[in-house]
């Protein structure tokens, strides 16, 4: 019997999970993937949200203004990348600017520090590749970028660390309201918890309405992006969001926390909550509405595209808390945009509803620090020849786009959650995020890998399920 | 460490420079090559068909190889491998390189001269934006020929290869050899982009059907490839409606395009042509920094490694002769200039009084012409009119200047290189 189910490792889930693993309480982590992150965390702006968005009032404004400010402190914590670099909204047209100037108010009454409204030549000045276009902009200096992966592992190694227990490729299929709790049915059979987290992301509303009378629904909502060359991250500093013109509601371009550039998302409503896929339709809308808010968008150094589900509820709104007639079944659903930036208090204020319903008290041993692995590629020359004196094997350099050596990728195979597929590899150390996009690093991983995991390479996969690299040996299959 | 020459690249570019730059006369040189082998991409390249200019005979590619990794070593150039050069500057009149591996560590060589060898890689999926799921089961050519080849894995069973270039062609016969299914090679242009040699021995001999102005618009499979949809696409390269059609398969591989490596060229500085991808050069194949020259697929893709001997040949002795003062002295450059047919020259620019009795100039053309013309003008003047059967993208081209040519242009400050023609095809 578990005192806590967590069902979704994404970054609400792994926040909940962390904040649980402060206290005495026997948690679990079920996620249906092979890894942290696979779903909804994984594909989105990983954008930090000053926090003007959201209505004020609302609980999203709070958790969004609260996460906003707890994040440089945790990435400091839990060593994950993280940058303030602000952002802006800009307005095209003069008869917009009552819209901005509503934004700006909406943001004062959430508590938003720092906003000014500036002129067209003041964001100029701030940003020179802006286009001409733009008359005014709202900027929000407390506007950040984090990696979401970062975001993500640190959160849930640093829990498992507590003593979380994560069970990766565990789907849950049913779940029945019992006499101390509830039991969850999973692929991989049954458990027992007397409190269940539901951050099941597109699934969510399927588990809430398992066990609740009030029945909500989540529509997977796609967003589209292009992510481009380092080479080109430099041409804006802050993020730019467009103010909704007559052309939509607008497109981001923003720098990564990597130094890449980005730009997305579209937002269109689908039904299969797996459908991942890019459309032709999608890459096209995105960088033609991402060149409205920049001169000389680099299209040619588009190096890879994406997309990813929200989880939009119909109502709107995050639904966060105990479910209606299901006591002990707390949900994390409809978590869309700012999802990422509100996670860090999204866990805290869960915890303290779960921790009303289930007492517990705090560990003494809690671990607060984790410390990510060791980047070559950001570390100073002097920090460089610092971690090759420790292990050689941080200048046996196996990604040679974004500089990745051997050393990391056994950091990130060897250590608590550890990566046991190429796409682990990557998120935890970018080997292959970069313009080749794992054309050269790819064999190394994959022989690294199964190296490292005793497997063959055959056994080898991207991601998830049957996401396989290699299928046999050369001739096989052919007679005589 | 203090060196007179740096070559970054132990592959057939890099090599060929060390070799003419020590027979030049360069005692004190150093191969950096990242691999834990010298020879480059000629290691995986398996198939024959290598050297026919160069040998007269018909190598494979680790032949090739072998051929020039002997002479080195006879030459006693020393070679450092598994080492990865992460930074190039310039530091006064020298360029600082920074390297790294894991017998000596992170450290800097202070060069007098660098030849830039590092190659190229290939274009991936996300630079080509076809849209779709991204399942395992996507390969760079290369990346599944180094399976196929190194590793003696299939990296799958049901094949389709998108983009006719020299590797992808090479790998549609391969994975049919190896006992997989190749069900066709889409080519986005109305032409291949390869050599017409490998057309016949690698697709028609094998009846793999090369279907061309066509492209893939959609990649199904959530965990692995399941299909690709592939469609015709018009005069624009857009796909058109209607014209769609679901092929089966478990692999995608590409072979849409290389792009030469030049991040660390950038990283001192070096002015790249955005027609090459690769740094502008004169004559001396030296780039716009002054003692940092280039040569192979880091410069231009080049079509045979031949050329690419060749080339880097002459980079090497360049090197040589700028270390040896040789170089000094800088008279009038002539700007070779590109037009009508002609994507790009490499030279860009040629110092009559630098270069030697004759110039080779190599270039691609960006469609494929027949029954036409090369010429070389200069003001209205034909310098050089060349016939050709035949010109087509896949094949490099080249023209061979004399020096008497150049001298008595008077006081013109370009030439111009193009295509004349009275019938272009496509």
């Amino acid at each position: 019997m578990y005192d806590v189910i967590v069902i979704g490792a994404g970054v609400s889930g792994c926040a909940v999970a962390r904040e649980l693993s402060r206290y005495r309480l026997r948690t679990a982590v079920l996620e249906r993937a092979c890894d942290v992150c696979g779903g909804t965390s994984k594909a989105n702006s990983g954008v930090v949200h000053a926090g003007y968005d959201a209505k004020p009032g609302s609980l999203k404004a709070k958790l969004n203004v609260e996460g906003s400010r707890m994040m440089e402190a945790l990435s400091k914590e839990l060593d994950f990348p993280y940058k303030r670099n602000g952002s802006l909204v800009l307005c095209f047209d003069e008869k917009d600017l009552p819209a901005l100037r509503k934004l700006y108010d909406q943001g004062q009454e959430n508590g938003v520090e720092g906003l000014e409204i500036l002129s067209k030549e003041q964001l100029k000045k701030l940003e020179p590749h802006v286009s001409d276009r733009a008359v005014a902009a709202l900027h929000a200096p407390a506007g950040g970028i984090v990696c979401p992966f970062g975001l993500t592992l640190a959160l849930a190694e640093n829990a498992a660390e507590n003593g979380v227990e994560f069970r990766f490729e565990t789907e849950v299929l049913k779940i029945e309201k019992t006499e101390t709790g509830y039991r969850i049915f999973t692929d991989r059979g049954t458990l027992d918890a007397r409190a269940v987290v539901n951050a099941a992301g597109v699934y969510a509303d399927r588990f809430h309405n398992m066990v609740s009378e009030e029945k909500i629904h989540i529509t997977p909502r796609k967003g589209e992006y292009c992510l481009m060359d380092r080479k080109v991250g430099g041409l804006v500093s802050h993020t730019i969001f467009q103010l909704p013109t007559v052309y939509g509601k607008g497109v981001l371009v923003t720098p990564t926390v990597h130094g890449n550039l980005l730009a997305g998302p579209t937002a269109i409503d689908v039904e299969d909550p797996e459908s991942v896929n890019t459309t032709s339709e999608g890459l096209e809308d995105v960088m033609r509405r991402a060149a409205l808010s920049v001169d000389d968008l680099p299209v040619k150094q588009v190096i890879t595209s994406f997309a990813g589900l929200r989880a939009h509820e119909d109502g709107n709104d995050f639904i966060i808390g105990q479910a209606k007639g299901a006591s002990g079944f707390f949900d994390a659903a409809g978590i869309e945009s700012p999802g990422l930036t509100c996670a860090p208090a999204l866990g805290k204020y869960l915890a303290k509803l779960i921790l009303e319903y289930l007492p517990a008290d705090e560990k003494p041993d809690f671990i607060a620090r984790r410390k990510g692995i060791p980047s070559m590629a950001l570390a100073s020359l002097e920090e460089k020849k610092r971690l090759i004196k420790e292990n050689p094997l941080y200048a046996n350099v196996i990604c040679r786009c974004e500089l990745v050596t051997e050393g990391e990728i056994l950091d990130a195979i060897h250590r608590p959650l550890g990566a046991t597929t190429l796409d682990g590899v990557k998120w935890r150390t970018r080997a292959g995020m970069g313009r080749c996009q794992a054309g050269f690093c790819s064999p190394k991983v994959v022989e690294i890998l199964a190296r490292e995991l005793g497997r063959d390479m055959s056994e080898i996969r991207k991601n998830d399920g049957g996401s396989r690299f290699l299928t046999g040996y050369d001739k096989d299959g052919i007679d005589g | 460490m203090k060196k007179d020459l740096v070559i970054i690249g132990g592959g057939p570019a890099g090599l060929a420079a060390a070799i003419a730059a020590k027979e030049a006369g360069v005692e004190d040189l150093l191969v950096l090559e990242r691999d834990s082998r010298l020879g480059g991409i000629l290691n995986q390249c398996i198939h024959n068909g290598f050297g026919l200019h160069t040998f007269k005979e018909e190598l494979t590619g680790p032949e090739y190889a072998a051929r020039y990794i002997e002479k080195a070593e006879a030459l006693d150039i020393p070679c450092k491998l598994n080492t990865m050069v992460i930074d190039l500057a310039a530091e006064g009149g020298r360029k600082r390189v920074t390297v790294m591996n894991r017998q000596e560590g992170l450290y800097e060589i202070e060069a007098r001269a660098v030849i830039l060898a590092m190659g190229c890689r290939e274009r991936p999926r996300g630079a080509l934006n076809i849209p779709g799921y991204r399942p395992a089961g996507i390969y760079t050519a290369g990346t599944a020929q180094r399976y196929v080849n190194i590793e003696g894995r299939m990296p799958g069973r049901e094949v389709v290869v998108l983009g006719s270039g020299d590797i992808g062609l090479i790998m549609a016969r391969r994975m049919t050899l190896e006992g997989a299914k190749v069900k066709l090679v889409a080519e986005l242009m109305p032409y291949s982009g390869g050599l017409k040699r490998n057309i016949v021995q690698c697709l028609d001999d094998f009846d793999i059907p090369l279907k061309l102005s066509h492209t893939v618009v959609d990649i199904k499979g959530k965990e692995r490839v399941e299909g690709v949809t592939i469609a015709r696409v018009d005069e624009n390269s857009k796909p058109i409606p209607g014209t769609e059609e679901e092929v089966a398969c478990d692999t995608l591989l590409l072979s849409c395009g290389l792009i030469p490596e030049n991040e660390l060229s950038e990283s001192i500085g070096v002015a790249i042509n955005p027609a090459t991808g690769g740094p502008f050069v004169n004559e001396s194949l030296e780039t716009d920094r002054e003692g940092v020259f280039a040569c192979g697929n880091v410069l231009h893709v080049h079509d045979l490694v031949d050329y690419v001997s060749e080339e880097s040949s002459q980079a090497g002795r360049n090197a040589a002769a700028y270390l040896q003062g040789a170089l000094a002295g800088k008279g009038k450059a002539i700007s070779l200039r590109a037009a009508d047919g002609i994507r790009y020259t490499v030279p860009a620019s040629i110092d009559v009084s630098r270069m030697g009795e004759t110039q080779t100039v190599r270039f691609r053309v960006g469609s494929v012409y027949r029954d036409a013309a090369l010429e070389v003008t200069c003001g209205g003047r034909v310098l050089k009119h060349i016939d050709k059967r035949v010109l087509a993208p896949g094949e490099m081209e080249q023209v061979v200047l004399k020096r008497s040519e150049l001298q008595n242009i008077g006081n013109s400050e370009s030439i111009t290189f193009s295509v004349r023609t009275e019938k272009r095809e496509v």
